[in-house]
């Protein structure tokens, strides 16, 4: 198999000996159908053992692996060695907080994900003997692509206004309100509008598209967001017209 | 432990899973002659295709060992990344596939150059899940007072000798759930106690990681040893066993153990040191190997994902057991059983491909 030499530059950084993070360069012979993951890991197990990064499925399933690769923010798993130059420069994702190296802290984006409340908010309990819930592939359909989302919070390193505003809900976190706002199953919009149109969230958007741009899995959370304005508009003035009306 | 389930599809090199769906859709499995070879290995005939319990769609364990004996005959594909058989979709069309298929199409695509509209896709088996685990009960609970396990880790025995193909999303949805009740239930009721044997265990453990820190000879690494305990559980404890080939690699292992005392860590940083998290990843896998060759090397008979070479046939008067192996600091773990509790399915024959109908 035919090896070629790749110059990996790393961004490292540990928080008890460094004073700032620092480039450290790495040769490493790759083979034709490897991706930047395989050159890290040879990094890690043949070079350098302290370099320290998120991997775990390589199948572009888990959402841990996403770096910063040659400035764009992108799984390592699914990045080819063959579609690069011969210099490749690695950092964490831009927009976090490093913890080490390549892993970086993302206490901020758990705290939105929740926050939006992404789970099922039923019109009312149903007990297990009354049977299923019935979706229609045709319900199911209309907020199946929102449900593809890995947490891989690439939208976070490539979005401008999270670079300006870390108070922005943002991108990943917006899309999972509107699958579950989507729902046939579901009738907790109100409860989230909280979060969705406060001066966090929808509003903050600029539609600049750089989160669905990245996503790996075509989730297109600005389109998401783009709707749920539109959804929320219309909320807005449907209450000013009936204001005893149920959101 | 001994049930290791392999999965009949996987792409060569990454192991990366090519879905059952694929092959619900009416993709078929060929050897390099272009012949659906799984006629040959009780799961024919293969028409009409697909149909349920035939052919494509037998079960993971009785498709993984066809591909073993295919490959012993000389009738697979040598490829740099190991032997493959072709699993071909392109009757299906274009349409059909990005359709039902979409994420097939684009990981054949990547990570193998393989265009499944156009051309076949290259797999082989690949080591897929483990049925074995923590013993627990049905409310997740394990042995260990406030201890509790569910998922790939746990075994609550949802899972006999073979597996079903989505079975994990019971074992994380169903007995997730029932774990995570169990223990807020016993965190809010126990009023807690200072435990004197577990906080010596807990003092133990963190020395464990205490003298990884500190040891400075032997330099054995972590990914070499990973290597070497990879290559011999393949061999040794793979979708085919012997007695000898058990052995063989229990000693090898032995001396993986062994030799794990002399790791040295290069990270010696107290943040995120994925060095040290995957030295202690590589102890619980010198355990878990160990479980699984001896428990593999004590069971003389053939059964699901436990294929002995030297004992072919079932024997559910000796073996419809659980095994069930207790750990033995710095050795081969102990083994005994416990009596498979049936209630509504009867062990059976095991027949495929419609020839029962």
């Amino acid at each position: 198999m035919n090896e070629r030499h790749v110059d990996l530059e790393i961004l490292r950084y540990d928080p008890e000996t460094d004073e700032e993070p620092a480039f450290q360069t790495y040769r490493v012979p790759c083979q034709e159908d490897w991706v930047v993951l395989d050159a890290v890991n040879y990094v890690k197990d043949v070079l350098d053992r302290t370099l320290s990064y998120r991997w775990s499925c390589h199948m572009a399933v888990c959402g841990s692996c996403g770096m910063m690769i040659n400035g764009e923010p992108m799984l390592s798993c699914k990045a080819f060695v063959r579609d690069m130059p011969d210099r490749i420069r690695i950092e964490p994702l831009a927009n976090f907080p490093i913890e080490r190296d390549l892993v970086v802290v993302t206490d901020d984006f758990m705290d939105k994900l929740a926050s939006v409340k992404p789970y099922l908010i039923p019109r009312e309990e149903k007990a297990i003997e009354d049977g299923a819930h019935v979706q229609t592939p045709a319900q199911l359909k209309k907020f199946k692509q929102y449900t593809l989302c890995i947490n891989c919070t690439l939208c976070y390193a490539a979005c401008p206004q999270y670079a300006h505003d870390q108070n922005f809900t943002g991108p990943a976190a917006l899309a999972l309100a509107h699958r579950y706002n989507l729902d046939s199953q579901d009738v907790g919009r109100g409860a989230r509008e909280d979060v969705v149109a406060s001066n966090a969230g929808i509003w903050e958007c600029s539609f600049v598209g750089a989160c669905s741009d990245v996503c790996p899995h075509e989730v297109d959370p600005a389109g998401a967001i783009q709707q749920t304005k539109i959804a929320s508009t219309v909320d807005y003035f449907m209450g000013l017209l009936t204001p005893e009306r149920d959101r | 432990m001994e049930f290791v389930q392999y999965h009949p599809t996987g792409l060569p090199g990454t192991g990366i899973l090519i879905t059952e769906g694929s092959r619900g859709e009416g993709g078929i499995l060929v050897n390099k002659d272009g012949y659906r070879y799984l006629q040959d290995y009780g799961l024919g005939p293969p028409d009409p295709w697909p149909r349920n319990k035939a052919m494509e769609l037998g079960p993971r364990d009785r498709l993984s060992q066809a591909f073993w004996h295919e490959n012993q005959k000389g009738r697979t594909i040598d490829t740099p990344h190991g032997d493959v058989v072709h699993l071909d979709l392109r009757h299906l069309g274009e349409k059909r596939i990005d359709e039902c298929l979409p994420m097939i199409r684009d990981l054949a695509t990547s990570y193998v150059g393989v265009d499944p509209v156009h051309a076949p896709i290259p797999v082989r088996p690949v080591v897929h899940y483990t049925m074995g685990g923590i013993d627990t009960d049905i409310d997740a609970k394990t042995r260990i007072e406030g201890l509790f396990a569910a998922g790939e880790c746990a075994c609550v025995s949802i899972n006999g000798a073979n597996r079903l193909g989505s079975n994990s999303l019971t074992e994380l949805l169903v007995f997730g759930a029932r774990a995570g009740l169990g223990a807020a239930r016993l965190a809010e009721a126990e009023v807690s106690h200072a435990d004197e044997a577990a906080i010596r265990e807990q003092a133990a453990a963190g020395d464990r990681v205490g003298r990884l820190f500190r040891n400075t000879g032997g330099g054995e690494s972590v990914a070499g040893l990973r290597r070497e305990m990879n290559a011999t559980m393949e061999s040794g404890a793979g979708i085919y066993r012997t007695e000898e080939s058990l052995s063989r690699s229990c000693a090898v292992m032995n001396d993986i153990r062994r030799r794990y005392a002399d790791v040295v860590l290069e990270d010696k940083s107290n943040v995120y040191n994925t060095d040290l998290i995957q030295a202690l990843e590589l102890d619980a896998m010198i355990d878990i190997a160990g479980a699984v060759i001896v428990s593999a090397l004590a069971r003389r008979e053939s059964r699901g994902a436990h294929q002995r070479l030297d004992h072919e046939r079932r024997d559910d008067e000796a073996y419809l057991k659980h095994s069930l192996a207790h750990y033995v600091a710095g050795e081969d773990p102990t083994i005994d059983y416990r009596d498979v509790v049936i209630t509504r399915s009867e062990p059976g024959e095991r027949v495929y491909g419609g020839a029962h109908k």
